[in-house]
């Protein structure tokens, strides 16, 4: 059985790896964290939040300072999907962000039965009001 | 230490002495503070026996939810009277709250519209009030009582924000509370509007109401209202606004009174109380659907308001069966003198409000939602401040505490088959609008804000584009107001408002919702001035979810030595509509243009200077490359993003004048870039071996904890710590102070000084 955890990363819980949903790649021990099986970049975050304001005359641009803080992007080594971005102070170790216990999810899914596809959450439905 | 002073150590006081200590002690208590008792509690009160009986008549799941219905709607009918007839602003864009409490005073049912952080946090005074004031001889609560209270460590989120509380009778015997709560703005302050940045002490931050009666025989006491006009800057606000409360109050009375007469008290208490475990009961059913499992995630404070520096407010959130932890520990220490610190209650409220806004938006809205989940922090941290510290800007704890919540939280659900909502990124959390201040063109002394601080971009979801400015995280049925309305009372003009600040991007496969600019100037007063209380000028506030990333940065922008009147009566073509077009183009000669972080004090502006800002983004959901062009292309058209960021970001290709997209080569784009982020990145355990630091980096005002050793909390220096568990004054120099020592030094280093005597 597969469960769905985020965007783009599964549980097998048979193989107890973490997997890429986008290219079934086998990314890492699911007892562990999934981002020591991806890729990481140092990306500098003006490059994603460029500045508005002329960077040679202000000092504040709109532009996240890069000396402040940095952004992480780990992405799947096999097909290079995004899977997360963590903004960091330089220097902070990356989180284990997802630390799961992974006998509990089995016993949960166990009990659930066969995984369904993520279900998105309820639609806002659009109310087209009362007429005659 | 000798041993003379061991001498009688270790000898413990009999049972009869201890009773003797603790009456004494209960008989001349000299001051009655916040009880920590009552303010590090925010679970329901146990079962009274009265409740016990009320429930053993009264149980009917149909006649519970009649009665709650109408309980729900003296409630609703009370918060449009105080939305409708409040004189404060926050009254009227629905920063208002009403409820009714149980005897013991344990919030059962509040309003379905306006700031539900209030419901988490009222309980706390009516429970002082229950605590010390039901058997004082020289106060007690009787019938045609009315209580008031601003002051946040006895509970609040801010001395904004002011209650009316009633206790109701029934044949002389106490069932239950109602409450009325509004974002008043001014309350004396050192600034005026109620939310000092500059507060360095509490005594700074204006009137400070422990719970006293204000109300007696259903009349507000002249005496006691002339203290409290004459000790803020708007006494006829603070009078018409009382009444309001009082009367809102009186309205959910009559409605209460009119379910006791039909279906007498046992009905109430029992609906009340019952309404309470039951939530409490749902709540903890639904977290055992989660996947057991610990998600870690910490947000940024780039600045106190005074000064930037990196504050980190650090959250492991860890689900197990159906307990759900937030671990708050390694945040910042608090600041013995700078206003950014929370109250734990107040961080709680916020938290409840990412489960009863964004997660479980169906369950009765009330203090039970969040009964049953813990929270752990260190004692005197940011987000659990001593009652020392001032707090007058805790929103900028509560909401990044916020956010911390919302971000984790997204973590848990996406897995879980019962959603009651969809997997949100977090939504932006900072109040990005002007406070401002002084005499109006009709010579009345004002003090408040404009209501855009609840213009928050959303965050996206897993399926859907975040909203723009759709409403603030602390309250999402809110409005941001008329601001043509607003300027019939203020002497200042938003010359630009509600126009989309374009490329103040969050990207992603859905992006965050935008934030639009705001840009004012003073016109008819020598006498007035502005000020803006956020953080995320340097670092971004928001974390992205699953790859996507978070909003960028948000600056305040002055333009000075001009008098945009003038030039827009007589040279209209040089005044431009966006920040970027004025600070780059540069277009009114002999003016200076600056940039400042978003923490200005109290500034008073001349006619026609201009003060420039923008609200925020939401963050985005998902890899940007897995985003449909067509909506690119709609961001294009709407002015969100510019041609050239969202080509060189997205990876679209499109013609540059008709914006037709062309699939083919943006296919191959999007390839070529996924193989150039594999080409880039390095493996996990190489990058970290280079990334990785044993302690912050030097160049930085670092405060908290660093990595995932949560003993140790920096306090602005790799050498200067405390640890955790054991608090440590925690000062800042005065800004003034640091730049002054800064200019002294290059004068010192050219030999400039010229010997002054020191």
């Amino acid at each position: 059985m597969k469960v769905a955890m985020t965007e783009y990363l599964r549980i097998d819980l048979k193989t107890e790896k973490w997997e890429c949903r986008v290219c079934d790649h086998e990314i890492a021990p699911a007892r562990g964290s999934y981002k020591e099986g991806l890729l990481v970049y140092d990306r500098d975050p003006t490059e994603i939040h460029p500045p508005i304001i002329d960077p040679d005359k202000y000092r504040f641009t709109f532009s996240p300072d890069p000396e402040w803080v940095r952004i992480l992007e780990f992405c799947c080594p096999h097909c290079g999907t995004q899977v997360e971005t963590e903004y960091a102070i330089p220097g902070h170790p990356p989180l284990h962000d997802m630390d799961v216990d992974l006998d509990a999810l089995k016993a949960q899914w166990a009990a659930r039965g066969e995984a369904a596809a993520p279900y998105a959450g309820p639609a806002v439905a659009r109310a087209d009001g009362h007429g005659h | 230490m000798n041993d003379m002073s061991n001498t009688g150590r270790g000898k413990l006081p009999s049972a009869e002495e201890a009773a003797l200590i603790k009456k004494f002690l209960n008989d001349t208590t000299l001051f009655l503070g916040p009880d920590p008792e009552i303010m590090q509690n925010h679970d329901i009160m146990p079962r009274t026996a009265d409740e016990d009986e009320a429930i053993s008549k009264v149980d009917d799941a149909h006649i519970i939810a009649k009665i709650r219905d109408r309980i729900q709607s003296g409630c609703d009918e009370g918060y449009e009277m105080v939305e409708q007839m409040g004189a404060a602003p926050g009254a009227k864009w629905g920063d208002v709250i009403t409820g009714v409490y149980s005897a013991s005073g344990d919030l059962a049912i509040a309003s379905a519209g306006g700031v539900l952080i209030f419901s988490a946090l009222v309980h706390h005074p009516i429970k002082f009030i229950i605590k010390n004031w039901i058997n004082d001889p020289t106060v007690g609560v009787r019938e045609g009582d009315g209580f008031i209270h601003n002051d946040s460590r006895y509970g609040n989120v801010h001395n904004t924000d002011q209650s009316m509380i009633l206790p109701i009778f029934h044949k002389g015997k106490l069932v239950c509370w109602v409450a009325s709560t509004v974002h008043e703005g001014e309350n004396g302050a050192i600034e005026p509007g109620g939310m000092p940045s500059m507060a360095e002490s509490p005594s700074d931050e204006g009137l400070k109401m422990s719970p006293f009666k204000v109300v007696e025989n259903y009349q507000i006491k002249r005496d006691i209202l002339t203290f409290l006009q004459n000790s803020v800057r708007e006494p006829k606000l603070q009078y018409e606004d009382m009444k309001v409360k009082l009367f809102a109050c009186l309205r959910i009375k009559q409605r209460i009174e009119e379910t006791l007469n039909t279906d007498g008290p046992e009905a109430l208490v029992s609906t009340l109380r019952l309404t309470m475990e039951n939530v409490r009961a749902e709540v903890k059913r639904r977290i055992s659907q989660w996947p057991d499992m610990t998600v870690r995630t910490y947000i940024i404070q780039d600045s106190t308001l005074r000064e930037n520096c990196v504050v980190k407010i650090n959250c492991k959130l860890t689900k197990t069966g159906d307990r759900l932890i937030f671990d708050f520990r390694g945040s910042a220490p608090e600041f013995t003198n700078r206003a950014t610190n929370t109250i734990v209650a107040g961080l709680k409220g916020m938290l409840a409000q990412v489960f009863l806004c964004y997660v479980w938006p169906d369950l009765p809205r009330g203090q039970a939602a969040f009964a049953p989940i813990e929270v752990i922090t260190d004692p005197h941290s940011i987000v659990n401040c001593s009652y020392d510290a001032p707090n007058s800007q805790s929103l900028m704890s509560i909401f990044t505490g916020f956010t911390a919540g919302q971000h984790a939280v997204a973590k848990f659900l996406y897995s879980c088959p019962e959603k009651f909502t969809k997997v949100h990124a977090p939504t932006f959390n900072m109040i990005n609008t002007f406070v401002w201040g002084g005499v109006s063109q009709h010579g009345e002394t004002l003090g408040n804000l404009c209501a855009d601080l609840n213009g928050m971009g959303a965050g996206a979801t897993v399926d859907r584009d975040g909203e723009h400015a759709l409403a603030p995280i602390f309250a999402t049925m809110a409005d941001i107001g008329e601001q043509e309305l607003n300027e019939e009372e203020v002497p200042f003009l938003q010359l630009v408002s509600k126009k989309m600040t374009r490329d103040a991007i969050a990207p992603g496969k859905y992006r965050g919702g935008q934030g639009y600019t705001m840009m004012v100037a003073t016109k008819d007063s020598e006498q007035w001035g502005f000020m803006t209380v956020c953080q995320g000028a340097k670092i971004p506030p928001l974390q992205g979810l699953f790859g996507g990333y978070a909003c960028g940065c948000y600056p305040l922008s002055k333009v000075k030595g001009v008098d945009v009147y003038d030039v827009l009566l007589n040279t209209p073509e040089k005044f431009k509509h966006s920040i970027e077009e004025i600070m780059n183009e540069q277009p009114f000669e002999g003016a200076s243009y600056t940039t400042h972080h978003m923490g200005m004090g109290f500034e008073i502006s001349k006619r026609g200077e201009l003060f420039m800002i923008s609200q925020g983004a939401g963050a985005g959901y998902g890899d940007l490359l897995e985003r449909d062009p067509k909506g690119i292309i709609k961001d294009i058209e709407e002015g969100l993003i510019s041609p050239q960021v969202a080509a060189r970001l997205y990876k679209v290709v499109f013609d540059p004048n008709t914006l037709a997209i062309d699939e083919v080569a943006t296919d191959a784009a999007r390839a070529a870039e996924r193989k150039a982020r594999i080409a880039r990145s390095k493996p996990y355990a190489e990058f970290v071996k280079d990334w990785n630091k044993p302690q912050p980096p030097s160049h930085l005002q670092y405060f908290g904890a660093w990595g995932d050793d949560v003993s140790v909390l920096y306090m602005g220096a790799p050498d200067k710590v405390r640890d955790a568990a054991t608090p440590r004054p925690n000062y800042m120099a005065h800004p003034k102070d640091v730049r002054i020592a800064e200019l002294e030094a290059r004068l010192a280093a050219m030999g400039a000084l010229g010997g002054e005597k020191q």
